[in-house]
């Protein structure tokens, strides 16, 4: 199904390393922030990337809209490299290359009007005259379901979730492919979670957008995604197409994810106990394996060797010396 | 079974400039010794208000308590002096909080913090109390808890730093504990670890846990009965397992139906919407004759915007305030 | 409503002395602008007979030791000050701003001009002032140079900071994510939310400009000694203070609460911009 559809972004053995708190005693000292990533998001479709707090994913979005530099690695948009490209050649990628932001308060502006957050971009790029500005903008902001009147309103007069919808409708003006969602409803409150999770869905089908869904609710993930893609401490280590990876998980951190989310059904109350141990500091992370201190099935093999990412099943890439590859 | 906590009408408003705020406005329920409540609701729904108001924490000005009674053990704790009420706080009744980080002392190592009730309340000697935190340590699984003692709390993770919490509050053996969003800032994995922590301490100890959440996961993972608030008035009380097949107020409802959980949208092909409560919720300052739910309820009949509807019955230990109630 | 208009307005109703110091501020400068119909005589006029005369009903203030009328020349000396301080403070903030920018955005220009700054700094402002007059004959406008140049090494500072904290802000990455240029990005994203730190600080160095102007005309390095500024008023007196105090109270008294007043309309207008109050929103 998605061999079909051409493949927007390429993403290849990206690696971020920044250094240490500087100091004489900490020369050297890297944290591996995003340390081998490859994936690919094709037309139209939602790559989930998901993980706790120190794996990565918010490292890995910036890298790829180029807020921040790689340190090694590729990534392919449309078929070319553009993890070197200056900022004046970067400039036409990124009006395909759009983005909304996890904090609706600091996303925004707050002295700036709705009106002309939401038509920067177009300033940007297009010289339209104000007339055209207003309309366009006017159209977005009814898209995004807010009212054209609350145009001339600040930042403040609005709450969370209408501040996440005008982040929406400023990422849309421009018509992009692509849109990297920075755990964009984790600072929102449920219900509100539930409106800007349909318009994102909304939209998709009626655009035909990409989205990388960078988020750490593993719910909204596999409610919003069509693959997933698994992060710890800087690697991938399981990808797999949704249906896939939450039925049958590949990788030992996987399935404790998956065990650890809270079940809102009280008749199926856990029994099994939780994974043990703290999430690793980047800094250091562990050899061989990462996941190798916290797994329940750890051999020897693990604690030397890094596991490649190797297809398990048709679609499903997994990171783990106790799964066979398909031959 | 006499009740542990009997909370009857309690209102607290705060006193702003621009305006009174009724954060808490009529909240009634009872707690049974050894029980778990969750209360559950969405930012500005009163629910950390309610606890802080039973401990007596509400900053006063601007805030004040200015209605009802909360019978702890027989005692109305809102006729006690403040000396008096420092004698239950930490002792009778513990409280943890959402981020370790700000609620424990950088100053301080994390087994004097534990220590320091037990100097205060058990009168214990300094050696004698550092001996028992170190046994508390050890009570919540902390590794190497003789070492721990003597760190501060930037040299521990998150997950660590809310065992210390855990052990500081349970520390003197309370009665009632009150969790205020006590996993709220950690990671999924260590969410698990500390949850079954609480559970596995609830029985061992024998207390009362109010915990407060807005994660309808959470709540049906460790609750016994659920209190759900909106806007500072309780809409609806139930056991877990009546709220989670039958709710009945139209925001339970809604707020079950606007969760995405595991598993729910593998079932069919079709992309499911999740259920969206319209609007936002309404200003806390503001007057609003009726139920305070009713401008956003799929239920909504006229008189619902005329009357506040009186909490009614449906069902063992279930109640409902809806002048027109899901079935 | 702009968000800093709001808050503004909000934090001057809860300071009764904010709108107390803008009261005196705004009745030192119609002072000022109305001095030729205020005066009742010409400050420059010499009256040898009358010199010397405790304040009465000819003249307010009394006059001094070549006759001249002290209220006068009081009345006219508040063009200086004001001139002085409200000149410091809008260079020192402008040249502040422009060097700040750019320092925080560009990295090997930061790492020579703060050093050059810091030298700067280290050095009093008084002092500094003082030896940047050395080198120039006396008049306002000098006078207003070596001050602005003494006050610049902070303002920059302060800017430098903003910026460096701005930069991470998310709506700035979200402008450079939709293919904002870098100027556009600092006039629109970093500038404004600068402007209003700044103003406060300008508040601040307005009365730091005009306490410095009168310490100079003091030790007789600031303004020229014919031109009547409250400092040179006060310094022509030095030696008359125990039979004439009166020659140095009434300028002294000016100053004091014009400065007093400046401070009071600042500090207003910094608790308006308290991030705890900014919460709120």
């Amino acid at each position: 199904m998605s061999a079909a559809r051409e493949v927007l972004l390429k993403v290849d053995g990206l690696r971020k390393h920044f250094p240490a708190k500087a100091g004489l005693l900490s020369r050297g000292v890297k944290v591996l922030a995003v340390d081998g990533v490859s994936f690919s998001i094709h037309e139209g479709e939602t790559l989930g990337l998901v993980g706790e707090s120190g794996c990565g994913k918010s490292t890995t979005g910036k890298l790829i809209l180029r807020l921040l530099d790689p340190t090694e690695g590729q990534i392919e948009w449309r078929g070319r490299r553009i993890e070197q490209l200056n900022r004046a050649e970067m400039r036409p990628v990124r009006r395909e290359l759009q983005a909304v932001f996890q904090d609706p308060y600091a996303s925004l502006n707050p002295r700036m009007r709705a009106a002309d957050i939401v038509a920067e971009p177009l300033r940007n790029y297009e010289s339209l005259g104000a007339g055209e500005v207003r309309t366009r903008t006017a159209n977005l902001f009814e898209r995004v379901g807010l009212r054209a009147d609350q145009l001339l309103k600040y930042p403040y007069e609005f709450s969370g979730g209408q501040r996440q919808r005008i982040g929406i409708a400023r990422a849309l003006a421009l018509r992009p492919s692509l849109i990297v969602c920075d755990e964009p409803v984790s600072a929102l409150d449920v219900s509100v979670q539930a409106q800007v999770i349909n318009l994102l869905m909304d939209l998709q089908a009626e655009l035909n957008l990409s989205y990388l869904f960078v988020a750490h609710d593993l719910a909204v993930v596999e409610h919003i995604s069509h693959r997933v893609a698994v992060m710890y401490l800087g690697k991938i280590v399981e990808i797999a197409p949704k249906q896939t990876i939450f039925t049958q998980p590949q990788h030992p951190y996987t399935v404790a994810l998956l065990e650890a989310v809270p079940v809102p059904d009280p008749t199926r109350r856990k029994q099994r106990r939780a994974l043990g141990g703290d999430v690793p500091s980047p800094i250091d992370p562990p050899s061989g394996c990462r996941f190798h201190t916290r797994c329940p099935h750890v051999e020897q093999r693990c604690r030397r060797e890094e596991p490649p990412l190797q297809e398990v099943s048709p679609g499903q890439w997994v990171a783990c010396h106790l799964r066979q590859p398909v031959a | 079974m006499t009740a542990l906590l009997h909370v009857q009408d309690l209102k607290t408003r705060f006193f702003m400039r621009d305006g009174v705020i009724r954060a808490v406005d009529g909240v009634s329920f009872s707690m049974a010794a050894g029980e778990t409540l969750a209360i559950v609701g969405e930012s500005g729904c009163g629910k950390s208000v309610t606890s802080l108001s039973i401990l007596r924490l509400i900053a006063s000005p601007p805030g004040r308590i200015v209605g009802g009674r909360i019978l702890f053990e027989g005692r109305d704790l809102l006729t006690l002096t403040e000396d008096e009420m420092r004698a239950i706080r930490g002792d009778a009744i513990s409280m943890i909080f959402q981020e370790p980080m700000t609620s424990l002392n950088p100053a301080l190592t994390i087994g004097w913090q534990i220590a320091e009730s037990l100097v205060l309340h058990r009168g214990l000697s300094k050696a004698d109390a550092m001996t028992k935190a170190v046994e508390m340590l050890h009570k919540v699984r902390m590794p190497e808890p003789v070492r721990r003692a003597r760190q501060y709390p930037h040299e521990l993770s998150g997950g660590m730093r809310q065992r210390v919490m855990i052990a500081m509050a349970l520390a003197c053996s309370p009665r009632l504990l009150l969790a205020d969003e006590p996993t709220t800032a950690l990671d999924v994995t260590i969410q698990a670890q500390i949850l079954e922590l609480m559970r596995e301490l609830a029985s061992e100890t024998g207390a009362a846990i109010i915990l407060i959440t807005h994660d309808l996961g959470v709540v049906a993972e460790m609750a016994q009965r659920v209190v759900v608030m909106y806007a500072g008035r309780k809409v609806e009380e139930a056991p877990v397992e009546q709220l989670f097949a039958h709710p009945r107020h139209p925001y339970t409802s809604g707020l079950l139906g606007s969760m995405p959980h595991l598993g729910h949208s593998l079932q069919d092909r079709s992309v499911k919407r999740l259920v969206e409560i319209p609007g936002m919720v309404p200003s806390l300052r503001e007057e609003h004759p009726g139920c305070l739910f009713a401008p956003r309820c799929p239920n909504a009949i006229a008189r619902c915007v005329q009357e506040v509807p009186p909490l009614a019955a449906h069902g063992a230990g279930h109640s409902a305030a809806c002048w027109n109630p899901m079935v | 409503m702009s968000p800093t208009w709001q808050r503004f307005r909000d934090a001057f109703r809860r300071h009764p002395t904010a709108i107390a110091g803008a009261a005196v501020l705004v009745a030192m400068v119609l002072i000022a602008l109305l001095a030729p119909w205020l005066a009742t005589s010409d400050p420059q006029a010499l009256s040898p007979i009358q010199r010397l005369k405790h304040p009465s009903s000819g003249h307010w203030f009394g006059t001094d030791m070549l006759g001249r009328d002290v209220y006068s020349r009081v009345i006219f000396g508040s063009r200086i000050s004001l001139t002085v301080g409200a000149a410091v403070a809008a260079l020192s903030i402008t040249l502040g701003l422009v060097i700040g920018l750019v320092t925080g955005f560009v990295r090997w220009v930061d790492a020579t001009v703060m050093r050059v700054m810091d030298g700067l700094m280290s050095i009093p402002s008084v002092l500094l002032a003082i030896a940047l007059m050395a080198l120039t004959k006396a008049s306002v406008g000098n006078v207003i140079v070596a001050i602005t140049l003494a006050e610049v090494p902070r303002v920059v500072r302060l800017v430098r900071s903003l910026v460096l904290s701005l930069r991470e802000q998310p709506y700035v990455e979200a402008a450079i994510a939709t293919g904002t240029r870098l100027p556009l990005i600092l006039l629109r994203h970093i500038l404004p939310n600068t402007l209003a730190p700044l103003l406060v600080q300008g508040t601040y160095i307005c009365a730091s400009a005009m306490i410095t102007e009168a310490i100079l005309s003091f030790i007789g390095a600031g303004t020229p000694p014919n031109v009547p500024s409250w400092g040179n008023i006060m310094a022509e007196a030095r030696s008359m203070f125990q039979l004439a105090s009166y020659l140095i109270f009434f300028p002294g008294a000016f100053l004091s609460v014009t400065v007093l007043a400046v401070n009071m309309l600042g500090d207003g207008m910094r608790d308006a911009l308290d991030p705890r109050l900014a919460r709120r929103m």
